[in-house]
């Protein structure tokens, strides 16, 4: 008997409906193997995880600060995923908006007028975000370099150049040696909404709302639909890709470099090594399982945000790694890809073969 | 007599005395959508050479991969030398000694000839032994006149080598059942005839051929037998003796078959495009085109015949835009487009039904009415600035389904799922009516069913009449003799010559697509 | 320059060359076969938690290059599994392959330490450095090349074995048509699922062998983000060798260079910040891919195998 795969007419909106949920389903059975492993009861883990970040109206502002930055990589990254252009790079993208947007508030916030501080904040985080994504998109552009390795060498470069300011030019003279800048002046804190949730939610939805504009109301929305399907279909019909490339990372980190400005703006109110802890490499979790939908983005972002609040909550209440929490994101990416056979496929089952027919070599 | 040959019911007039080597019973196959083979049956004897005739679509090359172990079958058995066998790997297959040379070739286009002959060859040992390899692969092909170097990588081969270096893999593995899938739609008349006298010999060694065609002339030519195939069924089996071309196209079509569409005379109006000096590389940087030069009037077809590989995918890329020109110029009524980007080349009113249908001309899982806006979407009432009215998308779309009445079940059904006429329309709906007069069209019925076929051309000839200036690519001698008002050759990137087309037949054609030129010049 | 000072340089060379040359041979065999493995940063970082965690608890070395060479092997099989049987996107499975690997590998240094504790800052067994007879005696590579340890040397005969297996025997030829054209290959009885499967693990087991020089010979300990991107740098110098086995020699030698330049910057007092010191390996690697990327396009030159990470479906229609 052989299993084979036949490919379906049409995608299975069942399917395609059931895997995600099927995937967080089973990545958390794989989840309570490891844990287990390590001599942790899994319920008992699991049920801090829900109460940290769900549980109460604390636990949820806290994941809402987390999904923040979430959703803006996340949108950005799935961006340019849609037209299969493979930026890795959201986490050195959200560094260089942190970057841009301290500057902003650490030396130019005593020389201008206050309303003007925040918005050259944003602008410079997301001109900043977006220059640093221009690069590898230039360099694929006119030279066809492979983007995913310079997107992910650009973060270990961002990253680096983060630990360089905050360590040296730009240290806290009164910091008693304190990795990290001053703190902002008041008139750099980003506007916070309840809790420690903070304009970046905001936004987070904007953004989203902007996108999904772009992608289903725009020429250019179309264009990239096209790019991402065919790109030799999109060059014939006269669609300028090497063009849209650039505009596509611009847009992507751009929304990465708004991630980093809230951020600093919003929760550190200064530069130190917290602004980069994975949300760019969590957000190509995120926008894969929101099947690059803005909206979906939104939510997995949440429920990516509560993963890790979760995880934090592991790390207090019982002394577990916080790594926990990319251990699941890396098992529900698994069993999303695996499943994701099943929207395409369908299963036919073959009988075996009168197994004595292939005894009968002819000739030999 | 037709009738007789109608009736689908063995025995079929069995030729005394040879083995019957392979059996086939019952075999069907199903893809997703499509009942390919249906119940087939086929004997194929020892010493002959068989033509598996039938339109695109019939189902030979199913039937074929399956007999070769490449595909497994539904149901049905195949009986080998009086033993059922059943493969499970084209391995198997070539264990038993049928091989099959595949219409788009298998080879590794990296690995030298004598590697790809090597390739998979089970008694090689562990280490590679090129010295001896290349001994046995130079006698083999002494001794059936197939001439292939065997370091040769197969990229630097011309496409008829690299169907030799195909045919060689099987012989050196000593295949007594050799099967051939469309072997000649790649090959100059010539060696066509070269390769029916290579069949010729192995069938009178006592091998088995078979070779899938839907030329009726070939099976004529070729074939001591016939077997037509229509919609996955066996119609009818027969000595080619005693079969006339019309019988078979009726058997293989199943109705009465128009050999000649009607065609007005041409009246060449002004100079729509024209080509001058064009030279370009090809994708592994060699010269491809090298000075082609040819204009193209309005209300006329010039075809381009030759050999694949010999730059038409270049020329065509060239004019719309896709492929630098490292020299010359193109010009669309006069205007220098040389260079510019394929925007540039459809503004200036160049349309482009390219040889690649489901690579290039369509994004398979768009819908159907994306694909029909991908030229339109730029321009109102589509566009509207920046943005893109999705209610006159999609009306733009309805309107072309109709007028070129293209079959689909919904505007927002993917265009994978359509039959490939009907992408084919799609491609033509949408690039006749962006179009605005300069019409390049390559290989625009290949792959396409008898109908779909006709119908593709006769809207090429009314475009035509309207004033159109259509180059069409093609390697299908019949159509560009069918389609066009005049004939330029192209051979390793150069014009050999242009012929009105009531001056060219097969064997001037045939010529000047193996690089000699014609007798009495034309003129270029 | 002394030569004190260029055997140390070209000790640290090799040292640090060894695991990006592992590396990068693992995926060059898996490209090769068509899969594109984006994990190799994941399967190196597991690697090198589970070699130093079993060699700890265990005191042998030997026991920890086991048990590392079973976690790339496993890991790859899941990247095999989800890429050719589910012919899940080959991309995003070796990200994701990346991303729960450095979280399984960091949680697990946190915890797999004495009692629960973490395992950074632990002095655990290695493979030391140790002469190797007469060829040690050679001036300037006799000190530097030939007094390293036994992975350094294993590495030394792999590469002319993988180079032969390649271009000289049929399973190689079989590989490299595999990765280039698989429906031909199939068509001529080589059974693509399985050379695919075979290579992409044995490419595992390679990036596994990558993490373990890593925590047990090069560092010998154990430190978060250990691996500190040298997976995604040898998928850069895949490219840069233009997928073979002997040219990615040079590149691991030149990355590896890199890294002795920067420590001896650093021995020296430099004034240059360690944080820019650091940037250089990551810089280079960019301006090798920009390099190498453009020299290809203008010989037109693509040395990709051309099926890389496209799933092989036999019958499929429509």
């Amino acid at each position: 008997m052989t299993l084979i795969f036949e490919k379906r007419l049409q995608r299975s909106r069942l399917a395609a409906a059931l895997v995600p949920f099927l995937s967080l389903f089973l990545a958390l059975i794989f989840g309570a193997v490891i844990l287990i492993a390590f001599g942790v009861n899994p319920l008992q883990a699991y049920q801090v995880m829900l109460k940290g970040s769900l549980g109460s109206s604390y636990a949820l502002s806290e994941t809402l600060v987390k999904a923040t930055p979430l959703m803006l990589t996340g949108l950005g990254v799935s961006i340019a995923f849609r037209m299969l252009f493979w930026n890795i790079g959201a986490e050195g993208q959200l560094a260089m908006g942190g970057i841009a947007a301290t500057y902003v508030a650490l030396f130019l916030s005593d020389q201008l007028p206050a309303p003007l501080i925040l918005p050259l904040m944003f602008v410079a985080g997301v001109v900043a975000g977006a220059l640093w994504g221009l690069i590898p998109a230039f360099l694929r552009a006119a030279v066809g370099v492979n983007e995913i390795l310079t997107t992910l060498m650009m973060n270990y470069i961002a990253i680096l150049l983060v630990e360089y300011l905050y360590l040296g030019p730009w240290r806290d003279p009164q910091g008693y040696g304190f990795p990290g800048t001053a703190p902002f002046p008041e008139v750099a804190w980003l506007p916070r909404l309840t809790g420690r949730v903070h304009a970046g939610l905001i936004f987070a939805v904007l953004a989203a709302l902007l996108l999904w504009l772009v992608l289903t109301r725009t020429r250019w929305g179309y264009e990239i639909q096209v790019i991402g399907e065919n790109p030799r279909a999109a060059r014939y019909a006269g669609i300028n890709i090497g063009r849209n490339i650039l505009l596509v990372m611009l847009l992507s980190g751009g929304l990465a470099g708004m991630a980093g400005m809230a951020e600093v703006a919003g929760i550190s109110r200064r530069l130190y090594h917290g602004l980069t802890v994975g949300y760019g490499y969590t957000a190509i979790i995120v926008a894969w399982l929101a099947n690059l939908n803005p909206w979906g983005v939104l939510l997995v972002a949440f429920l990516m945000g509560a993963l890790l609040v979760g995880g934090d909550q592991l790390q207090v209440a019982l002394q577990l790694p916080a790594a926990v929490a990319l251990v699941l994101q890396g098992a529900i990416l698994f069993f999303m890809l695996g499943g994701s056979i099943f929207v395409n496929y369908r299963i036919r089952v073959i009988r075996g073969h009168r197994a004595g027919v292939m005894k009968a070599k002819g000739n030999e | 007599m037709a009738i007789r040959s109608l009736q689908p019911e063995r025995p079929p007039a069995q030729p005394p005395g040879p083995p019957c080597v392979v059996q086939v019973r019952g075999i069907t196959k199903r893809f997703p959508g499509v009942l390919a083979n249906d119940h087939i049956d086929l004997d194929v004897y020892s010493g002959e050479v068989l033509a598996l005739l039938g339109e695109n679509g019939a189902g030979k090359s199913t039937l074929m991969n399956i007999l070769s172990g490449l595909y497994h079958p539904d149901e049905g058995q195949i009986i080998l030398h009086g033993q059922p066998v059943h493969f499970r790997s084209p391995r198997d297959a070539i264990n038993h000694g049928i091989g099959m040379v595949h219409q788009h070739f298998m080879l590794v286009e990296t690995l030298t000839a004598a590697e790809n002959i090597l390739l998979g060859w089970r008694s090689a040992g562990f280490l590679l032994r090129p010295d001896q390899v290349r001994r046995e692969v130079t006698e083999l092909s002494e001794r059936y006149g197939l001439r292939v170097d065997p370091d040769a990588y197969i990229w630097q081969l011309s496409v008829g080598e690299q169907q030799r270096v195909e045919i060689l893999k099987l012989l050196y593995r000593g295949a007594d059942i050799l099967i051939l899938d469309e072997p000649t739609a790649v090959l100059t008349p010539q060696e066509s005839a070269e390769l029916s006298a290579t069949l010729r010999q192995m069938a009178d060694e006592g091998k088995a051929v078979i070779f899938i065609t839907h030329k009726l002339d070939e099976v004529m030519a070729f074939a001591d037998r016939v077997t037509v195939l229509r919609a996955g069924k066996v119609v009818a089996t027969l000595p080619t003796a005693e079969a006339t071309k019309e019988e078979l196209a009726r058997l293989m079509v199943g109705r009465e078959v128009l050999f000649r569409l009607d065609k007005r005379a041409c009246q060449p109006g002004k100079v729509a495009l024209s080509v001058e000096n064009l030279e370009a590389l090809n994708d592994k940087g060699l010269p491809a085109l090298r000075g082609v030069s040819f204009e193209v009037c309005e209300g006329q077809v010039l075809g381009i015949a030759g050999v694949a590989g010999n730059g038409q995918r270049e020329l065509a890329e060239v004019i719309t835009g896709l492929r630098p020109a490292t020299g010359g110029r193109v010009r669309v009524w006069g205007r220098d487009i040389t260079n510019r980007s394929p925007r540039e080349a459809i503004e200036a009113g160049i349309s482009h039904i390219p040889g690649d249908r489901a690579g290039v001309g369509l994004a398979p899982n768009l819908p159907v009415a994306e694909n029909l806006a991908m030229k339109a979407y730029r321009r109102p009432p589509l566009a509207r600035g920046p943005l893109l009215n999705r209610q006159a998308l999609l009306s733009f779309a309805q309107r072309l389904i109709e007028a070129f009445r293209i079959a689909t079940p919904t505007l927002q059904t993917p265009a994978r799922l359509l039959s490939g006429g009907n992408q084919q329309r799609v491609v033509l709906a949408r690039e006749i009516t962006a179009g605005r007069g300069v019409l390049i069209a390559v290989h625009p019925t290949r792959g396409l069913d008898v109908g779909a076929t006709e119908s593709v051309r006769r809207t090429l000839l009314e475009q035509r009449d309207q004033g159109a200036a259509i180059l069409l690519i093609s390697e299908d001698l019949e159509e560009l003799l069918e389609l066009s008002d005049s004939i330029a050759v192209l051979f390793e990137g150069r014009i050999m010559g242009i012929l009105p087309t009531d001056e060219a037949d097969m064997e001037v054609l045939g010529m000047m697509m193996a690089g000699e030129s014609p007798g009495r010049e034309a003129g270029i | 320059m002394s030569e004190a000072l260029l055997v140390s340089i070209l000790t640290i060379t090799v040292r640090a060359g060894v695991s990006l040359l592992y590396a990068t041979l693992g995926e060059i065999y898996t490209e090769r076969s068509g899969v594109l493995n984006l994990g190799v940063e994941g399967i190196m970082m597991m690697g090198a938690a589970t070699a130093f965690a079993v060699a700890y608890h265990s005191g042998s070395s030997w026991l920890g290059l086991l048990a590392a060479l079973g976690a790339g092997t496993l890991m790859a099989l899941l990247h095999a599994f989800l890429s050719i049987s589910l012919r899940a996107d080959q991309v995003v499975s070796g990200l994701a392959l990346t991303l729960f690997g450095t979280g399984l590998a960091s949680f697990m240094g946190q915890r797999l330490g004495p009692g629960g504790t973490t395992m950074v800052g632990l002095q655990g067994p290695g493979f030391q450095r140790f002469p190797l007879p007469l060829l040690s005696q050679l001036p300037v590579v006799g000190p530097s090349l030939f007094t390293q340890d036994v992975l350094t040397y294993f590495v030394y005969l792999l590469v002319p074995v993988l180079w032969f297996y390649l271009y000289r025997t049929q399973p190689g030829l079989h590989l490299r048509a595999v990765g280039e054209n698989p429906q031909a290959a199939d068509a001529m009885g080589v059974n693509v699922s399985a050379s695919r499967y075979l290579y992409t693990v044995f490419g595992g087991l390679l990036m596994g062998m990558a993490g373990a020089h890593l925590s047990l010979g090069y560092l010998q300990g154990w430190a978060d983000n250990i691996t500190g991107g040298r997976g995604w740098i040898a998928i850069a110098l895949v490219i840069f060798a233009t997928w073979d086995p002997v040219r990615a020699v040079i590149g691991a030698l030149l990355f590896g260079g890199i890294n002795a330049i920067q420590f001896r910057m650093q021995a020296a007092g430099t004034t240059v910040p360690a944080s820019f010191l650091n940037m250089m390996p990551y810089f280079f690697t960019i301006l090798v891919l920009v390099m190498i990327t453009w020299w290809e396009t203008f010989r037109k030159r693509v040395g990709a195998p051309a099926a890389l990470g496209l799933p092989y479906v036999r019958e499929e229609k429509g």
